[in-house]
């Protein structure tokens, strides 16, 4: 019997011919990653075990980019435990306030991730880089801490789910619709411990943008890692950021799935997820008078150039609310500078939006737009869980990027088709 | 040995990590200090009742979100023994494993045991014992490799074991 990518992708990494789900493996890894909070622990880890030094250091990327740029003292403190372990350790890719912007974004655009490439990140949305054919999964701090010593880590084969997609997308729907609608399919549990494995029609027609997009959310339906057989867009988007040498791994026709999930895109509409939990899909034009105070546009899920680009063509020569709070966020300092060189930046003060220099900050309430007591925000990011973004008593919505910055102009939950 | 005793603390399902340690905590990793703010999100009254030894009970999915360890360490810190839940989720799960914080996967016991149940647990066994009702339960067995690195006190004592042997 076939192996599915991901199955290839462990057994390739494990010096075997092949794995089979539920198989526990000590996989090589391509690349470790870890940010400003979960690096710090992993540092202490690392250092209880007593190695002589790092496994792969040309391996290990750690990105200050949460609480950054520092937002108080205790975070500063983090970022110098970060930054002092890796002048000691002489890391090749540390990325500090100015060339940092949130890991997930900026690892594919600095070609560190490839397809067919094994990878943990201690950090849950490193389950984005499957979108280039890479088996990339959420891990802690003391895995970390331990692959650092190692250069592996031990893996539990995941069985695969298959979701095909078919048809075209309605105009403004993107990957973020996709994903969303997906989980609101499934459930938050719907693929625990599992492989999402995403392909048809659509997904072939779907830029790089969108694919980072969806697999970033693989982990919002419990699914260890999202994945995309590597084709001409993802070859085209490689080229585009580095020249090194990859081994692109696709499946076998005969592969054995899970199961498998068929979804017609064209009958997709805007999505919003309600609060509390990112499963509470629904169609925007079914999310009626829900007024908002703050409008996001960031994230790991929706911060690049694409996302922007569709955000300020909603947005140009238009107002943000007055009684709305517009923050957009671009996800790297090569987004930003593209933002600012195509005009998108001017568009969005222009619109009285507020615009950031790249972090997480928000996204889970540590910075740069935290929430207060019954305030409602609609946000490209990937969770709106109790208190993610602010006061345990604030609300997250769910959305893309036209349903955000839309719903800027309109003071409440809407699409672009309601804008005159 | 590996008798676990304390009370029971229910919750549903999904109970994510940011509840469980909120992400404002994240600038420090004393597990102290994230123990005073555990649970906070989902039950402020948390930290005032909970009593070493005490466990938490939680439904599907248990720990989803965010891969942050604190939320294990918090947990720990605050005094709990344990984590019974009918499922868990993938990255909370080896967390825990890895820093040493026991967890049982046994849908029974997850949907019988209330709140404020008597518990013990041999971990050795697998056994799960409500005191309150006398009911008996037995929790699925941990894979052998996933025991080994239990028996070692931990991935950090696991990976130093190894080295040390290489």
């Amino acid at each position: 019997m076939g192996q599915t990518i991901t199955e290839k992708i462990l057994a390739a990494h494990s010096g075997r011919d092949e794995v089979r789900p539920g198989q526990f493996v000590a996989a090589r890894l391509d690349l470790m990653l870890g940010n400003d909070v979960t690096a710090p622990l992993a540092i202490e880890e690392f250092r209880k075990i007593g190695a002589a030094g790092l496994a792969e250091p040309a391996r290990v990327v750690l990105v200050a980019d949460h609480g950054t740029p520092n937002k108080d003292i205790k975070a500063a403190e983090q970022c110098r435990v970060m930054r002092e372990f890796a002048r000691e350790h002489d890391l090749e890719h540390f990325y500090d306030v100015g060339r940092a912007g949130i890991e997930h974004a900026l690892l594919p655009e600095e070609g560190l991730v490839a397809p067919g490439e094994c990878i943990i990140g201690a950090d849950s949305h490193t389950c984005t880089y499957g979108a280039l054919g890479a088996f990339a999964t959420g891990v802690g701090s003391t895995d970390l801490a331990s692959a650092m010593a190692t250069g592996e880590c031990w893996l539990r084969a995941p069985e695969t789910v298959k979701v095909v997609y078919r048809g075209e997308r309605k105009r403004w729907v993107g990957g973020k619709d996709l994903i969303l609608y997906t989980i609101g399919r499934i459930g938050v549990a719907g693929a625990v411990y599992q492989a999402l494995e995403l392909c048809g029609e659509a997904i072939e027609a779907l830029p790089m943008a969108d694919r980072l997009t969806m697999c970033n959310m693989a982990i919002e339906a419990g699914a260890k890692n999202g994945i995309i057989a590597p084709d001409a867009v993802t070859e085209a988007f490689m080229n585009s950021v580095t020249s090194r040498p990859y081994r692109a791994v696709v499946g076998d026709p005969d592969a054995a799935y899970a199961r498998t999930l068929e979804i017609d895109c064209s009958q997709i509409e805007l999505q919003v997820a309600l609060p509390h939990l990112p499963e509470n899909a629904r169609p925007v034009g079914e999310v009626r008078e829900v007024s908002i105070d703050q409008s996001l546009i960031g994230s790991c899920t929706n911060g690049r150039i694409e996302d922007l680009r569709m955000a300020a063509e909603i947005l140009r020569g238009r107002k943000v609310h007055p009684d709305v709070r517009l923050i957009v966020i671009p996800a790297t300092p090569r987004v930003h500078l593209q933002a600012i060189e195509e005009g998108l930046a001017e568009v969005f003060l222009r619109a009285g939006g507020a615009l950031s220099t790249p972090t997480c900050g928000p996204c889970l309430g540590l910075h740069m737009g935290v929430l207060a007591k019954g305030e409602r925000a609609v946000a490209t990011t990937n969770r709106n869980f109790v208190g993610r973004m602010g006061h345990p008593e604030s609300e997250v919505y769910l959305a893309g990027p036209a349903v955000a910055a839309a719903s800027a102009v309109l003071g409440r939950i809407g699409g672009p088709e309601e804008l005159s | 040995m590996s008798e676990l005793r304390g009370r029971a603390h229910r919750y549903g399902d999904n109970v994510n990590t940011d509840v469980i340690i909120p992400a404002r905590y994240l600038t420090t990793s004393d597990v102290d200090e994230l123990a005073a703010h555990c649970m906070e999100d989902l039950d402020p009254e948390f930290v005032r009742k909970v009593r070493p030894g005490d466990m938490i009970v939680g439904g599907e999915n248990f720990g989803c979100g965010s891969s942050r360890e604190h939320a294990p360490l918090a947990l720990k810190g605050a005094g709990v023994s344990c984590v019974i839940a009918q499922s868990f989720a993938r990255i909370f799960f080896r967390n825990a494993i890895n820093i040493g914080l026991p967890t049982l996967v046994c849908p029974e016991a997850a949907a019988e045991i209330r709140d404020g149940h008597e518990v013990s647990v041999n971990l050795a066994a697998g056994l799960i014992e409500d005191a309150t009702t006398s009911r008996t339960y037995r929790a699925e067995p941990f894979p052998e490799f996933l025991s080994e690195i239990i028996a070692a006190g931990g991935l950090v004592a696991y990976t130093k074991a190894r080295l040390g042997k290489t």
